[in-house]
């Protein structure tokens, strides 16, 4: 048994203390022998600190395309030559999407739009679908609308936004290679005032950007820093017409040494599977992660790309014995 | 993964990929037609305008100004 998965045996699964960035780079650095036996520890972990249960979310995309952000992973900059055109989302199709989330027994919908933050007519599309949502549908609502003030964080508590993702995308020291419009440091700003307002934490990233594997450990240790509510881990899914477009996917095996390696720095938190698991992991792969570390998934289709359907998600859930977490374990 | 609806079968007749935006005369797409998989449609594949496309987690709805709504 390699050193390190003796110490994380200690240190998180028996005191709940989360790997250091040595350690993180260690585990991710661990030959594929050993991979299983990351994997079952940082199951081990998860079931400890987290427990059994899975939580379900469903996104939508309130506001496509047209983003005067460059964001090289991302299909609906307005700056790329990417064929993803701007499109609103209406009232009663947010309402449905949120019923059609509910419908998989997911408690969380997060509304998300392409945006550098939300403007005055965005702020009122989503007081109205806020309003509508809670007023039809029983399920939480979180919101992804980028970089907020003081004033906008407020007024989605007011709303009863309940979380609000932001993700930092990669390291500290990487992020200027993949963004230039706007810092790391602006992002981590927004999320301080999110976390102060009382709002939960969501806040992950994506990994197979280019960063090379130290970058990647820095990256889950500044995370656990951040100590989020919920950490979205997407791969890469290269898009056309972005600069990152021909970037190749993420193998497998790294996939599921960065699962365990998350779980690892952060024994408490929800590590959920967002974008590019299809591409990269598969059904085999996405079964290995739920078994590894994984505690959420984000079910059906994403923003701009279709997922699986719900159903093959829920199913294996039940074929893990992992139950949903239901929406009053979260109130 | 998805399934077009009855309109699809009606629109005129297929000159370009609706993933790449490029000509289906030259040959086969193979790698859009593995990406299809995991992506709506983008590109009109009778007039080859960009669609206006919306994803919902159950479904995706793609609309040509010319040839109209597709949805899976």
């Amino acid at each position: 048994m390699p050193e390190i998965l003796d110490q994380a045996r200690e240190r998180v699964l028996g005191n709940g203390v989360g790997l250091d960035e040595a350690g993180i780079l260690a585990v991710l650095n661990l030959p594929d022998e050993h991979l299983p036996a990351a994997l079952q520890l940082a199951h081990e972990v998860r079931m400890r600190w987290c427990g059994p249960e899975v939580e379900v979310e469903g996104i939508v995309s309130l506001k496509t395309g047209g983003c005067p952000e460059d964001c090289h992973f991302c299909s609906q900059s307005g700056l790329f030559t990417s064929p993803v055109r701007s499109v609103w989302l209406d009232i009663p199709a947010l309402v449905e999407a949120a019923k059609q989330t509910a419908a998989t027994g997911a408690t969380e919908f997060c509304i998300v739009a392409a945006v550098r933050g939300p403007d005055a007519r965005l702020m009122k599309q989503m007081r109205e679908g806020v309003a509508a949502i809670r007023a039809a549908v029983d399920i939480q609502v979180a919101a992804s609308l980028g970089m907020l003030t003081k004033e906008q964080v407020d007024e989605l508590v007011e709303m009863g936004v309940h979380r609000y993702n932001h993700n930092l995308e990669t390291c500290r020291s990487y992020f200027p290679n993949v963004v230039t419009t706007h810092s790391w440091e602006e992002r981590w700003e927004t999320l301080r005032m999110v976390r102060e307002s009382g709002m939960e934490v969501c806040c992950g990233g994506i990994l197979g950007l280019g960063e090379t594997v130290e970058q990647r450990a820095e990256f889950a240790a500044q995370l656990a820093e951040l100590d989020p509510h919920e950490v979205p881990l997407n791969f890469l899914n290269p898009r056309p017409g972005t600069p990152l477009g021909d970037r190749p996917v993420v193998e497998g095996k790294d996939a599921l040494r960065a699962i365990a390696a998350f779980r690892l720095a952060m024994p408490r938190t929800i590590l959920r599977y967002a974008g590019g698991r299809e591409l990269t992991l598969g059904d085999l792969g996405t079964r290995e992660g739920l078994l590894g570390g994984i505690n959420a998934v984000i079910v059906g289709n994403y923003l701009t790309t279709l997922g699986r359907p719900a159903t093959a998600d829920l199913e294996l859930l039940e074929d893990l014995k992992m139950p949903v977490k239901a929406l009053s374990a979260t109130l | 993964m998805t399934e077009s609806s009855p309109a699809t079968a009606a629109l005129p007749a297929v000159r370009w990929c609706d993933r790449c935006g490029e000509s289906v005369a030259t040959g086969p797409h193979p790698a859009c037609e593995a990406a299809r998989a995991w992506e709506p449609p983008r590109w009109c594949a009778s007039c080859r305008r960009r669609m206006k496309v919306q994803v919902v987690p159950a479904g995706w709805s793609a609309v040509c100004v010319e040839h109209g709504e597709r949805r899976g």
